[in-house]
């Protein structure tokens, strides 16, 4: 029996894929659906999630179509795409080193967008804490921050190759700079500045808003199309740098594209969501052992998990002390953290 | 390195002297430069005028607190890196410090706590639980404690607390006022009677230290060794770890989680005083109190008039040196 199913479209668009990674993909969908109706019927008005199905197809009482669609939905839809983008980035980091302790927030690069982001704040405020420029600016900030840390990460990493253990100590060593960076930059500003960011840091999407939406959706949505298609480079990168050159890869050049593809998804997270930590760590994994490591469907599941760890995240934090709010990363690092030692536990054999 | 005993004494000496030097320093330096005449006089002659009073409830306080923290992180550093022969070990990379901060936000925030006493026990509480947590999850599995593990661990579980200290303060504004500029780690406006409070532990701690260096040195020659020469492990081992609480816990409750310290100065003390312990850990000691000093001046001059996290300078300093150790490799003789 032929395990792997094969999707040809063309020159450029080609990828394969284990069978049974469909019905793993549609169960994933089918949660999520589920997890985003009951997420949207949550809150102090509550309502059950046919009540919040209709209300989101402009049935139902007034009042759940305000409540859904000017607070909850932009809400939502923000955790829901920034879980996909740090797990696509993730798994896309992943692949490329070649090590499953890699993620954005391990490796700086999330560090590096809050900093970015931090400081975006403190220089562009008025005395009043308004922005004197557009916000638009913000995800361009966050993906510039996240390079440099990417950038720095890439290059103190490098003696002679990039071996993976190295990678990982260079990173976490970048993330106690990048926190510093943001620690500096949150004190030298008002507290009233320092309390808004440190909620930003932690992670939150709390107060997103359709703005944030429209400004998230083609980006993250643009790049992890953008990521499915450049999925079969990672299947090659995975194969080792010797093997992926003698398959007539352009390695370095790939994987310079990749290390962006990354840091631009984790930049328009984080510019948005804030530092959510270990979505990128933990969705990635998972997804390898639902799926298999055929990227061409591993990339699809790691976004879908992670898109569902942050709405469930958002909702355990909205309901669990309300009327307090929790931010999302809070408890996306208290399951992460314990999952990441598992890990390291498992990982004993190599 | 310095070679003969003699050598050694002399460069003790010299550093006592350098550390002296730099307390006098962190007395006299700074927004409202102080002449020394006038220190003097606040010291022995105190006349109540607002200089005078500048030096002695400001500035003599904070001299003493970075010594003391200073020294201590180091020698907690030179501990845990002997006990798990991983250079990178130190009490901020394990998690230690971070867990010790999480336990006093904790209480600060749901129980509005302010004694001194009971904070300090609440940091050693927290640095006691997170260094237990780091090494069960460390030594589980097949091939025991790995230097990588028990980073990688011990950054996972630095991560967890941080995230939750972060998620308490986001939900409490009021606290995160008290408590943003403790958690960067910081030796300014901390008063004498918090270093009271905690220096029996940590005096009780560095004594313990010097009386155990010479333990940790059969120790560093491997478990195999060691118990063939007839030393009891488990009992230096337990008791090295409780040291290294006392040190890092009790840094934690007076000055918040200083990173790095406990890196950088075990290997400058290495390069200088040799391997031994009964040299290195008096050198971490003073090492630690004339960096942790150093930095401290350094951070009223960043951004004056404002003052930096002494925390955030170390950091800054520390990262590089992090960088070089990771590069070089992390197995350790």
């Amino acid at each position: 029996m032929k395990k792997y199913v094969t999707v040809r479209v063309g020159k450029h668009i080609s990828f394969f894929y284990d069978k049974k990674a469909v019905v793993v993909l549609a169960a994933l969908i089918a949660a999520a659906i589920f997890l985003f109706l009951i997420s949207i019927g949550s809150g102090e008005i509550r309502m059950s999630p046919l009540e919040a199905a209709a209300a989101l197809f402009g049935y139902g009482e007034e009042i759940h179509q305000t409540v859904i669609v000017t607070f909850r939905l932009p809400r939502v839809l923000v955790a829901w795409l920034a879980g996909m983008a740090l797990a696509a980035a993730g798994a896309i980091l992943q692949g490329m080193v070649r090590n499953p302790l890699a993620s954005p927030d391990v490796l700086g690069i999330t560090g590096g967008a809050a900093a970015a982001v931090v400081g975006f704040l403190a220089l562009f405020s008025d005395e009043n804490h308004s922005l004197i420029v557009s916000i638009h600016w913000l995800p361009l900030a966050a993906f510039l921050g996240a390079s440099a840390a990417a950038w720095l990460v890439y290059m103190l990493a490098w003696k002679n190759g990039l071996a993976p253990l190295r990678l990982v100590l260079v990173g976490i060593g970048v993330s106690a700079l990048m926190q510093a960076l943001t620690t500096l930059l949150m004190i030298t500003g008002p507290i009233y500045r320092a309390s808004q960011a440190n909620v930003w840091i932690t992670g939150s999407v709390y107060g997103a808003s359709w703005q944030h939406v429209l400004l998230m959706a083609p980006w993250v949505i643009g790049l992890l199309l953008v990521a499915i298609l450049a999925a079969r480079h990672v299947n090659v990168q995975e194969l080792g740098d010797e093997l992926a050159m003698g398959l007539g890869g352009a390695v370095e050049r790939q994987r310079l594209g990749l290390v962006l593809l990354s840091t631009a998804l984790t930049g328009g997270a984080v510019a948005f969501a804030g530092g959510i930590g270990f979505v990128g760590l933990m969705a990635p994994h998972m997804a390898r052992r639902l799926v298999g490591s055929a990227f061409g469907a591993l990339l699809p599941t790691a976004a879908l998990l992670g898109g569902v760890f942050v709405m469930g995240a958002d909702l355990a934090g909205r309901l669990l002390l309300a009327p307090a709010e929790i931010p999302a990363g809070v408890f996306t690092a208290a399951l992460g953290a314990p999952y990441f030692i598992y890990l390291l536990y498992r990982s004993r054999k190599s | 390195m310095l070679a003969t005993k003699r050598e050694k004494m002399v460069g003790l000496i010299g550093l006592l002297i350098v550390l002296l030097v730099a307390m006098w320093m962190s007395i006299v330096c700074g927004y409202t430069d102080t002449s020394w005449r006038q220190a003097v006089a606040a010291l022995i002659d105190n006349d109540g005028s607002n200089a005078h009073l500048v030096v002695a409830t400001v500035r003599l306080p904070r001299a003493l607190i970075a010594a003391a923290v200073g020294a201590s992180l180091a020698m907690a550093g030179a501990l845990m890196q002997a006990l798990t022969r991983n250079p990178l070990a130190s009490p901020g990379i394990f998690g230690i410090n971070a867990g010790a901060g999480f336990f006093i936000v904790v209480m600060v925030t749901f129980f509005s706590i302010s004694s001194l006493q009971l904070l300090s026990w609440v940091a050693f509480m927290g640095a006691a639980m997170a260094a237990l947590i780091v090494f069960v999850i460390s030594a589980a599995g097949k091939d025991g404690l790995t230097p990588l593990k028990m980073t990688l661990a011990g950054t996972a579980v630095a991560a967890l607390f941080a995230s939750l200290t972060q998620g308490m303060l986001a939900m409490n504004e009021k606290a995160l006022e008290e408590v943003l500029f403790w958690l960067a780690g910081s030796v300014a406006g901390r008063k004498l009677e918090l270093l009271a409070a905690v220096f029996p532990y940590l005096a009780a701690a560095w004594l313990g230290s010097m009386l155990l260096a010479r333990h940790v040195n059969i120790l560093m020659m491997g478990d195999d060794v060691a118990k063939g020469l007839g030393q009891r492990t488990t009992f230096i081992k337990a008791a090295a770890a409780l040291l290294v609480v006392l040190l890092a816990g009790g840094s934690v409750a007076v000055a918040g989680p200083i990173g790095f310290i406990g890196i950088m100065v075990p290997h400058m003390a290495r390069a200088l005083a040799g391997v031994d312990h009964r040299w290195l850990l008096p050198y971490c000691a003073l090492l630690g109190g004339i960096l942790l000093l150093a930095a401290d001046i350094g951070a009223r001059y960043v951004l004056m008039p404002r003052e930096v996290p002494v925390g955030i300078v170390t950091a800054l300093i520390g990262v590089p040196f992090f960088v070089y150790i990771a590069r070089r490799g992390i197995t350790v003789k």
